[in-house]
């Protein structure tokens, strides 16, 4: 048995199911506004600086970045699936698929933490100890650790979320497959993902032609 | 054509209210019905109108005397922080669309609730917990920045807590989005059969707007806030112009959300002041689509003005050029909402009860308010005005005497809805009419001691102003009393009053056809919607010439019902 789909003031599934998505596609709309300032500081700081910021940029971990990368979009492809799954009520796979997404999830964080440990070792912390002399590098490096960090911080809510909703499943609380309430949850998590594909370049990719 | 309005038509005194609905602690702080979340947001805006309000009575007794007799330059400096904060985004960002917005929102398009009635529940909470972290702050010792946050001084320099502060409004920011994506998802999902977008009354037009500005505004503040906190928490450089970064920058963010933000402010005060004009001069809105139209281009064009802040902040020529050009161009809808307000009297029926007082102040002191920001929009004269009390009498023009007065004016009109009680009118358009006196009184010597060039966030100025704070403070004193006084006439009324029907006067709109207080369902049956909003009388007769038996009755409070 699944939980009860239809929920208060809701009288009809597919009205109820629209604004689910719709109210997290506006949340989406927030968050790319919310990240997005942060690309345009960044943007404004590459134009001031153009030198700093690209000798700063090929700093970065260039190997662990593509890894989190092609990691991440795997995630999404899971995800992506255990929504079509839970659409024609398959439980075990749509369970399967989420348990999947929620793994490669936290790889990322687990490479993320490791690529932090070098970032650290190298000193690319700003402050007095700071690795580089070029004016502008620091900045770069104070974006790199507040973007990612906020970046973690999504995808940790994300695969919090996912555990949940793999507990809530199993346990028949949920009406996976008609309450609109996975394709949300993959709208949140495909966004998280694209987040990281601005970064990559950002962050990894600059400076390195 | 005569029609009743004593039995409400969709609602039952059958049915408990619901007020009535449960009585526990519990059936309140856990309750996920729009009503009952509104008197709860009520309660929290009402503390927090109390806290600004004294960190505001004690700034204006220190002003009386130039010499800076009560506070140190340092605790001056906390108390006007602490009253910009807490005035704009723990009381009047929420005011209007967390308290009559939640509560009228469903009602108005024929809901029984809002579309996410547990993330209404969860954004009071997000609200009470920046709310705490803001008392924290105060308690602590509070901040010393300014409402504005400006780096370097807030992420390098200052002392105090900003953290704190910079926190609260950040948890307070993602309670005004969620409120915000269930208002906008509330509109588009939830409208009875019948109520198409071209029928929506003006308050809900104004709601949906501002939802808009606030999802799209809110998460620009939000990572501001992040940056200011990481180069002050963790010390990473990004403001820093030690480093090569830019604190322009930061008023750039800034300013992008609070300038729309001033917008969250005003534009559920004109949907407020659209039905009380409408009601209480018995005439249909005059160019209902033109207001529709204006309220979405202060929303659009308001995002493209922020840096007229920023005049002395250094920008190009060109650039503030633009910005000063497209602040007029902002002026433009502000005022056609004016003119529309004011043909809307035009040959109606006049009724000059409370709320209407309220409505009429707020016409009066917004048009004041929104022709010293022409003044300042220009930049000859902003830059002889910036930062001086010029533009503090500019902003409160707006934001106290027009979206306050808003509010107060919200209060009285749905009053007996809300308790199912009648505020005494008496009592009510006195108070309405000193606090139209009293804001006057305090605020337009500033217009003139700004001019004259007394700065502002200042507590020890030249002599030759004093008589201008002087009178200031005298002009609070008669405000001070103004805003307390519903507090005991409407207290009274709750116990005394006399019980309202169900539409007390004869207005338009589905809220007014369920009882008052509503039940937990808001309607006994879902409501189809046959009529135009404002339906006062037939669409080609003014009332109150022709055919005045085409109108719908209203009895003035106090000739009884
Ligand atoms: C008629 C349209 C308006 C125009 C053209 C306008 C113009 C301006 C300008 C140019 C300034 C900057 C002055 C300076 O700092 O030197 C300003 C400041 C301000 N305005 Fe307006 N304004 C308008 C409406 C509003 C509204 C509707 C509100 C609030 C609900 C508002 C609230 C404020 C506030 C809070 C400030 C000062 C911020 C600060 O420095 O602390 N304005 N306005
Ligand atoms: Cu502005």
């Amino acid at each position: 048995m699944s939980g009860q789909a239809l929920h208060e003031p809701f009288e009809d599934l597919e009205r109820q199911r629209l604004a689910a998505a719709f109210g997290m596609w506006i949340f989406l709309a927030t968050e790319i506004l919310f990240f997005g300032s942060a690309f345009l500081a960044f943007s404004v700081y590459r134009q001031l600086h153009p030198e700093g910021m690209l000798a700063a940029a090929r700093e970065t971990n260039i190997v662990l970045g593509s890894v989190n990368t092609a990691i991440l979009l795997a995630s999404s492809v899971t995800m992506a699936v255990a929504d079509k799954a839970a659409e024609q009520m398959r439980k075990r796979e749509t369970i399967l698929c989420l348990a999947l997404t929620a793994a490669f999830g936290l790889g990322f964080l687990v490479v993320k933490l490791f690529e932090y440990r070098e970032d650290i070792a190298e000193r690319l912390v700003p402050g007095p100890h700071f690795a580089l002399t070029e004016p502008g590098a620091q900045l770069f490096f104070g974006f790199y650790w507040v973007m990612t960090g906020i970046h973690a911080i999504h995808l940790t809510i994300g695969i919090v979320i996912v555990l949940i909703t793999i507990w809530r499943i199993r346990r028949g609380s949920l009406a996976y497959g008609r309450s609109g309430f996975l394709p949300s949850l993959g709208l949140y998590w495909h966004l998280v993902d694209v987040v990281w594909i601005f970064l990559f370049p950002l962050l990894y990719l600059g400076g390195r032609a | 054509m005569t029609r009743s309005l004593q039995t409400p038509a969709l609602g039952g005194h059958e049915l408990p209210s619901y007020l009535e609905d449960g009585h526990s602690l519990r059936s309140w702080l856990l309750s996920t019905d729009h009503k009952r979340i509104a008197l709860l947001y009520f309660g929290s805006i009402t503390l927090f109108f109390f806290v600004g309000g004294a960190a505001a009575t004690l700034m204006r007794l220190e002003l009386i005397s130039p010499s800076g007799r009560f506070f140190s330059n340092d605790g001056y400096n906390r108390l006007f922080t602490l009253h910009g904060v807490v005035m704009v985004w723990f009381f009047l960002v929420p005011s209007i669309p967390t308290t009559f917005g939640n509560f009228l929102l469903p009602l108005m398009i024929g809901a029984k609730d809002m579309a996410f009635p547990r993330l209404n529940l969860f954004s009071w909470y997000l609200n009470t917990v920046g709310g705490l972290l803001v008392i924290a702050c105060l308690v602590l010792g509070g901040v010393d920045t300014g409402w504005t946050f400006y780096t370097p001084f807030s992420s390098l320099f200052a002392n105090g807590y900003v953290i704190l502060a910079a926190m609260a409004v950040f948890v307070a920011g993602f309670s005004t989005i969620a409120t915000g994506i269930n208002f906008i998802v509330t509109i588009h999902t939830l409208r009875a059969p019948g109520m198409r977008w071209m029928r929506l009354p003006l308050f809900v037009w104004t709601q949906y707007a501002t939802a808009l500005v606030i999802v799209l505004a809110t998460p620009v503040l939000a990572i501001t806030l992040l940056l200011l906190m990481a180069e002050r928490l963790f010390g990473l450089p990004i403001f820093d112009p030690a480093q090569g970064g830019d604190p322009v920058l930061f008023q750039h963010l800034f300013w992008f959300y609070s300038h729309p933000a001033v917008y969250i402010m005003i534009l559920p005060a004109f949907g407020v002041i659209s039905e009380l004009v409408a009601c209480f001069s018995r005439r249909r809105v005059f160019g209902y689509t033109a207001m529709i139209y204006a309220i979405l281009g202060i929303a659009v064009i308001g995002f493209f003005v922020w840096g007229h802040h920023m005049f002395v902040a250094g920008m190009s020529p060109l650039a503030a050029l633009v910005f000063s050009f497209l602040s007029f161009v902002v002026a433009v809808p502000s005022a056609i909402k004016v003119f529309n307000w004011t043909f809307t009297l035009y040959r109606g029926q006049i009724y000059f009860e409370a709320p209407m007082i309220y409505a009429l102040g707020f016409i009066g002191l917004f048009t004041t308010g929104g022709l010293s920001g022409l003044f300042t929009a220009s930049l000859p004269v902003d830059v002889h005005v910036t930062d001086s009390y010029f533009v503090v009498a500019h902003f409160h023009y707006i934001m106290v005497g027009g979206a306050v007065s808003a509010f107060f004016g919200a209060l009285h009109f749905w009053w007996p809805k809300i308790t199912g009680r009648m505020a005494p009118d008496g009592w009510a358009r006195f108070a309405a009419i000193l606090m139209y006196f009293g804001f006057n009184f305090t605020f337009f010597p500033q217009f003139l001691m700004g001019y004259l060039g007394m700065n502002r966030r200042y507590h020890q100025y030249a002599p030759e102003f004093q008589i201008y704070h002087v009178a200031s403070s005298t002009g609070a004193a008669v405000l001070a009393a103004a805003y307390a006084l519903p507090m005991f006439y409407l207290g009274w009324s709750l116990i005394w009053g006399r019980r309202a029907e169900a539409n007390p006067w004869g207005a338009t709109g589905l809220e007014w056809q369920t009882s008052s207080p509503p039940p937990r369902e808001n309607f006994l049956k879902t409501p189809q919607v046959r009529e135009q909003a404002y339906d006062y009388h037939p669409e080609t007769e003014a009332p109150l010439h022709e055919a005045p038996e085409g109108r719908r009755p209203h009895n003035p409070q106090g000739a009884g019902a």
